[in-house]
């Protein structure tokens, strides 16, 4: 029998659970440090680019857990991993043991970290207004509400104008994250489109950078908003929001196309708020030896071996390595419980 | 009063040092303002502070407007700091926000090369013979203010509420560029939101209105008024912003830049006089107070030893709103007690 501890209940350590499990006299005891599965995941209305419900996502992920090899640990922090042998006196594999706040010890032949990302805090972009202005909320914000199937303005009224804002805490030299979080561009794109089917009479702009629409079917989804949906895509960034007189939030930025400065009211700013690590991750990747400059885990090499660590034993995956899509998270797993598999053969 | 939002940075505040400081004055508008400081820090305060009569200019206008070469400014910087050093201070502090600016960006930028460090010691040295210690601490007067700003509370005998209403009085705050948007962690509250004048307001009793154009510039933009055919910028930008804050009818402006509130202060008129208009309900435009005068306001000080009669716009209506006593006979009065002239009266603005 060969134990794999999987830290991290996203949907990366469910699905690699769930592969890990299917093998023989295999055991996987998965740790959660909140009191539920997936929880990004639950913040989330519809996915891109199919705008496919995260709800059943979560429905057909949870079914995944539903076996008997899988022991889920919920509410339950890792806060130690180490190796307690070398490769040579366990006939090449490693003996790990991990333990949880509450001093808790586990055993186990190999160890999956996928602690995942958490949400950048936009209060620290203050310019901007989150949490001074009502009217400005962030991309999860808005995704509650259109779950919810409500969107209303600060002062409780159906919003006339929505401008949403790219790169909030990504490729930001003030917030220290200097890279991209992939997944805000198409986020934009796909929010602009759920708040213009919901309310076809909103005026919706998106202010970008650059926009980049890297995955299958998210080109099309970009000429499907400017063609079908009218949502208005204006290059630059915003420098400033403030409330006016009458609770609307007053932008002002650059059409760096036209080469104009522009000021405009909206009624709600939404902040396309990127990912850094999570607290877990970034515990364990410097414990590990394994942290980026921004405390995501490295791996030993991008291309072949990328859910390595340099400890064997010890592998990672989905966005605690780096801003991941949820599709890419879990394609990422499925190749991590393979590189596991492998090595405990 | 309305809640204040949370702000983040808030609560983000600067190194300020206790005491022992080497003050360097400003080019200032408003002539009581530095002495009232000095008054405060030693007379209030107990606090030793060193006004050096051989002091001079930082360059900070020329040095911004590209007149000045930043090797002549590296030099006048390195001759202030001598007379700090040949003082036996630590702790300067520079009266005038673009002076903040230009000691802040001076140590930083000879801590990062140290060549260049070397070679304002050179200048000075074949200029003057004289040699200089880098300042332990960097401190704007207002900084110190706002740190002793529940120091100095019990000891005013006013606070920042309207006597007829009861309520407090609502103030616009605007902070000089230079303070904190060059360096945004040597400003207490950092860039966005700073806390300075602010915490002044909130901390006396009073209210401060954020509105739209709070960010925006108050007209004081070197290059626009420095040369005279661009001036209608700088009235334009102070327009953009009294009309900004006009729907929130504020009680007066407060700033800690000397040129800020000049503009703010003397723009009013001009815009009176070209259009007819001003910024408040009865026509009076919205007085415009320095921190110091402010704080030396609240504490009772005399308002014409202040110099508020050299105000464009008249503080009366704040004076009456708060309930400070005045002599309007005085007003015009010089040391010797003789009225030295009186000015003659705006045609729209009411004095």
């Amino acid at each position: 029998m060969r134990t794999i501890a999987i830290i991290g209940a996203g949907p990366a350590g469910i699905e690699a659970a769930s592969v890990l499990a299917a093998m023989e006299e295999t055991e996987v005891l998965l740790f959660e440090k909140s009191a539920t599965t997936l929880d990004n995941l639950r913040d989330k209305a519809f996915l891109f680019p199919d705008f496919s419900s995260a709800a059943d996502l979560v429905e057909i992920m949870e079914a995944k857990l539903d076996r008997d090899n899988i022991k889920l640990h919920l509410s339950t922090a890792i806060t130690s991993v180490v190796s307690t042998s070398s490769a040579t006196e366990a006939g090449g594999i490693m003996a790990w043991e991990l333990q949880d706040a509450s001093g808790v010890r586990y055993q186990a032949d190999a160890v999956l970290v996928t602690t995942g990302y958490k949400v950048f805090d936009a209060h620290r972009k203050e310019e901007l207004g989150y949490g001074i202005y009502p009217g400005v909320i962030t991309s999860i914000d808005l995704e509650k509400k259109l779950k919810e199937g409500k969107i209303l303005n600060a002062v409780g009224d159906t919003p006339k104008k929505i401008v949403f804002l790219q790169c909030v805490g990504s490729r930001d030299e003030k917030s220290g994250n200097h890279y991209c979080s992939k997944v805000c561009c198409v986020t934009a794109v796909k929010q602009a489109i759920e708040v213009r089917k919901m309310l076809p009479e909103v005026e919706a702009y998106v202010f970008y950078m650059d926009l980049r629409m890297w995955g299958g079917g998210f080109e099309e989804m970009y000429r499907e908003a400017q063609e079908k949906y009218g949502v208005r895509f204006v290059r630059g960034r915003i420098s400033e929001a403030a409330s006016t007189f009458d609770g609307k939030i007053q932008i002002k930025s650059e059409d760096t196309l036209v080469g104009l400065p522009l000021k405009m009211s909206a009624d709600l700013l939404v902040l396309m708020v990127g990912m850094e690590p999570s607290e877990g991750t970034k515990t364990l990747t410097h414990q590990c030896n394994c942290a980026d400059a921004y405390g995501f885990a490295t791996t030993v090499n991008p291309h072949l071996r990328d859910n390595e660590t340099a400890q064997p034993g010890l592998y990672v995956a989905g966005s605690c390595k780096r801003p991941m899509s949820i599709n890419d998270s879990l394609t990422d797993a499925r190749s991590a419980a393979l590189r596991i598999a492998e090595y405990l053969k | 009063m309305s809640e204040t939002p949370k702000r983040f940075w808030n609560e983000y505040q600067k190194e300020i040092a206790d005491d022992h400081y080497f003050y360097e004055r400003s080019q200032t508008f408003f002539p009581g303002s530095e002495a009232a400081f000095l008054k405060i820090m030693r007379e209030e305060l107990g606090k030793d502070i060193k006004d050096e009569a051989n002091q001079h200019t930082c360059t900070g206008i020329g040095y911004h407007s590209d007149v000045v070469p930043i090797e002549t400014t590296m030099t006048v910087v390195a001759r202030l700091f001598s007379l700090m050093t040949e003082d036996g201070y630590e702790n300067y502090v520079p009266s005038c926000v673009t002076s903040f600016g230009v000691f802040t960006e001076m140590v930083e930028m000879w801590k990062h090369d140290p060549a260049l460090l070397e070679q304002a010691r050179k200048y000075l040295k074949v200029a003057t013979g004289r040699e200089f210690e880098l300042p332990k601490n960097i401190a704007h007067p207002s900084d110190i203010i706002f740190k002793f700003r529940n120091d100095l509370k019990p000891k005013m005998k006013y606070q920042l509420v309207n006597r007829f209403t009861g309520k407090p009085l609502r103030a616009v705050e605007h902070v000089g560029c230079h303070y904190a948007k060059i360096f945004p962690e040597k400003g207490v509250g950092k860039s966005e939101f700073p806390h300075v004048l602010s915490g002044m307001i909130e901390a006396w009793g009073g209210e401060v209105i954020d509105y739209p154009e709070r960010r925006h510039c108050c007209g004081f933009g070197f290059r626009q008024y420095l040369v005279q055919e661009n001036r209608g910028y700088s009235v334009a930008n102070s327009k953009k912003k009294f009309e900004s804050m006009e729907p929130y009818e504020p009680d007066f402006i407060l700033t800690n830049c000397p040129g800020c509130g000049m503009f703010l202060d003397k723009w009013q008129y001009t815009i009176s006089e070209l259009e007819h208009k001003t910024y408040d309900k009865d026509g009076y435009g919205i007085p415009v107070l320095t921190y110091e005068e402010l704080t030396g306001l609240l504490l009772g000080y005399d308002p014409w030893t202040l110099g508020l009669q050299l105000h464009q716009v008249q503080c009366e209506t704040l004076m009456d709103k708060i309930g400070i006593a005045y002599n309007p006979d005085e007003k015009y009065k010089g040391v010797s007690g003789k009225v030295l002239a009186m000015p003659d009266k705006p045609t729209v603005l009411k004095v």
